[in-house]
């Protein structure tokens, strides 16, 4: 029995340990190409001979960068609060409250996450160059708060689902108006699950590409991802391939820190979003 | 305010009263459903708002679009050409390409993740060591950004620089760009399909198990009887979702090949169209077929297998 216990323990750790490999081997070998030096980059190794901090330097000397930088986080972080925003409002009304349109809205959402974005390129590339904000952050803004909707709505309205219903009929029957029910009981246990929902709205956000690389033209409101695909090396001869790989790791190193710090309820905000029943 | 409305009230005699009172709580109750209507109708405005405006709009006018000729490049000779467009996009050995290159990345990937999220799902709900560890950095894919990722690929597959390439170039030749597509696609998104997956295993009794295996079930039997068919609703939504999203597959390709030796997505063609050669007209209409095709898998999907998608009202509320 005792043998039988620690061969399946065996098992199990060999098992872990594929997961773990699968998992980071392409994160640790980005990390690796960021830290090789020119002369070693193209030697094809995994792991880098020599250790060189060269490549983060030539991308925190590069305005370019560092704009693209403050452009992804500034867009990101006022689409996910928008999104929050006017996602929990909504959620409230689906999770809670009964009221024609209810359907549409949730069909409305599964709409917009079924949606190629590929089909809004256009329009949005005309309209935003009418109305002028053609290369700007609210020309992201936009169409991040509504692509982060649906996952917002989804995520916040599973949580919500959970919160005990009587605590609210409690305050109602105490004299608060549905509004302050609301606002000064669901809110507060409400909190965990729009903190979860913000980190996963900010991901989606964070890894969008296709707009950032169709609605910008200039390094104004060019978010990173888009801005990788425009770096140029040192000189004309030279592939950028260093400084791309220095650039993922800093726009990857934050969020995958955020994700091991919260992986527990990241899980929970994933699956309760979208599967129920 | 129906406070007031008591108060203002004389108490009346027995009977009468009682039925006034009745009447009174009917009418608060009917009250109290106008006002929640109001309310839920109100919080949801906004977020509707936007919707509408985002997408809705957009859509029609990417229609309207597709019904010209609009090439940027000639603005003078824009005219309505009704649906000229499309018959030149239907006609177009390009198009159908990339349709056939999409439709394969889509179905292979989506078997790939299926197996594979299945087996780390399994893993993830079963290991009893380190269970915390494991499922933490399944999670590091899913927080990667794509082209991160994809660069992670490409140079590990560029000849001499990459790891995994050495002295060949995997990416210069049709076949194997598109298994490294694939591969790309996969590795990002099982773990996502994993924890769909998760999520119903953990639905699924334990005691149903511990039955079948007295009654003599293998291990394989109790997974294809028991575990299979329990899990059935989050393996249809997970397929669905990933189905859909593999469909409309860019970043990686734009990455990893930017398209080349005829491996572009419709996703990539119909950006060449738009950004790289403004040829509106084109790219439109490309967008709604794409449009019109994600539609018909959805439709196809939720009506042959019943898939109830998330937040379906009656399927989610529990």
């Amino acid at each position: 029995m005792q043998n039988e216990t620690g061969k399946s323990k065996l098992m199990w750790l060999v098992i872990d340990l594929i997961v773990l490999l699968y998992a980071f081997i392409p994160v640790f070998w980005i990390i690796s190409l960021s830290l090789k030096d020119s002369a070693t980059l193209n030697d094809g190794n995994y792991f880098p001979r020599s250790i060189t901090f060269e490549s983060y330097q030539q991308i925190f000397a590069n305005n370019d960068f560092t704009r693209a930088l403050i452009n992804s986080i500034g867009i990101c972080l006022i689409a996910t609060f928008i999104a929050l925003l006017l996602g929990t409002f909504a959620a409230y009304a689906v999770a809670r409250l009964q009221f024609p349109g209810k359907k549409i809205i949730v069909g409305m959402s599964l709409m917009v996450s079924m949606f190629p974005q590929i089909a809004l390129v256009t329009p949005l590339f005309r309209i935003e160059t009418a109305v002028g904000i053609f290369d700007t952050w609210l020309g992201l803004i936009i169409p991040y708060i509504t692509f982060a909707m649906p996952l917002a709505i989804y995520t916040l309205s599973a949580f919500f689902r959970e919160i005990p219903w009587e605590l609210e009929k409690a305050a109602k029957m105490d004299g608060a108006t549905p509004f302050q029910a609301f606002r000064q009981v669901i809110a507060p246990l409400a909190m965990p699950g729009v903190f979860t929902t913000a980190i996963l709205v900010f991901i989606s956000c964070w890894n969008d590409f296709l707009f950032a690389l169709s609605l910008t033209s200039t390094s104004a409101a060019r978010t990173v991802p888009a801005a990788m695909s425009y770096f140029q090396g040192a000189t004309t001869f030279e592939k950028p391939t260093g400084p791309i790989a220095a650039a993922a790791v800093v726009i990857t190193i934050p969020i995958v820190i955020f994700v091991l710090l919260f992986q527990r309820r990241i899980v929970a905000g994933l699956t309760s979003g979208a599967v129920k029943g | 305010m129906s406070t007031q409305a008591d108060l203002s009230r004389p108490a009346g005699g027995g009977h009468d009263a009682d039925e006034e009172a009745v009447a009174i709580a009917r009418k608060r109750a009917s009250e109290g459903k106008k006002a929640e209507a109001k309310l839920g109708m109100m919080l949801c405005a906004p977020a509707a708002l936007v919707m509408v405006a985002v997408m809705a709009y957009p859509i029609a006018y990417a229609f309207w679009l597709s019904l010209f000729r609009a090439d940027l490049r000639t603005p003078d000779q824009n005219e309505f050409v009704g649906l000229s467009n499309y018959v030149t996009v239907l006609s177009s050995p390009i198009w159908w390409t990339a349709f056939g290159v999409t439709a394969f990345i889509t179905v292979v990937s989506v078997i790939l993740e299926l197996v594979l999220g299945m087996l780390l799902a399994i893993v993830m709900h079963r290991t009893i060591i380190g269970r915390g560890l494991v499922r933490t950095s399944a999670l590091v894919p899913y927080a990667i950004v794509t082209v991160v990722a994809a660069f992670s690929w490409r140079f590990a597959w560029s000849q001499d620089l990459g790891w995994l390439a050495g002295s060949s170039a995997p990416l210069t030749d049709r076949w194997s760009s598109i298994a490294i597509i694939i591969l790309a696609e996969v590795w990002k998104t099982v773990p996502f399909m994993a924890l769909l997956l998760m999520a119903g295993l953990a639905l699924v009794p334990e005691d149903l198990h511990k039955a079948a295996a007295m009654d003599g079930g293998s291990a394989w039997q109790r997974f294809w009887m028991i575990t299979v068919p329990l899990v059935m609703p989050s393996i249809l939504v997970a397929v669905l979702f990933r189905t859909l999203d593999a469909f409309r597959v860019f970043d990686n390709i734009f990455v990893l090949t930017s398209g080349a030796n005829e491996t572009s997505s419709v996703s990539m063609v119909a950006y060449n169209n738009l950004i790289r050669g403004l040829n509106l007209g084109i790219g439109s209409t490309m967008s709604v077929l794409i449009f019109i095709t994600i539609a018909i898998i959805a439709v196809v999907f939720t009506k042959l297998f019943g898939a109830a998608a998330p937040g379906s009202d009656e399927g989610g509320r529990r």
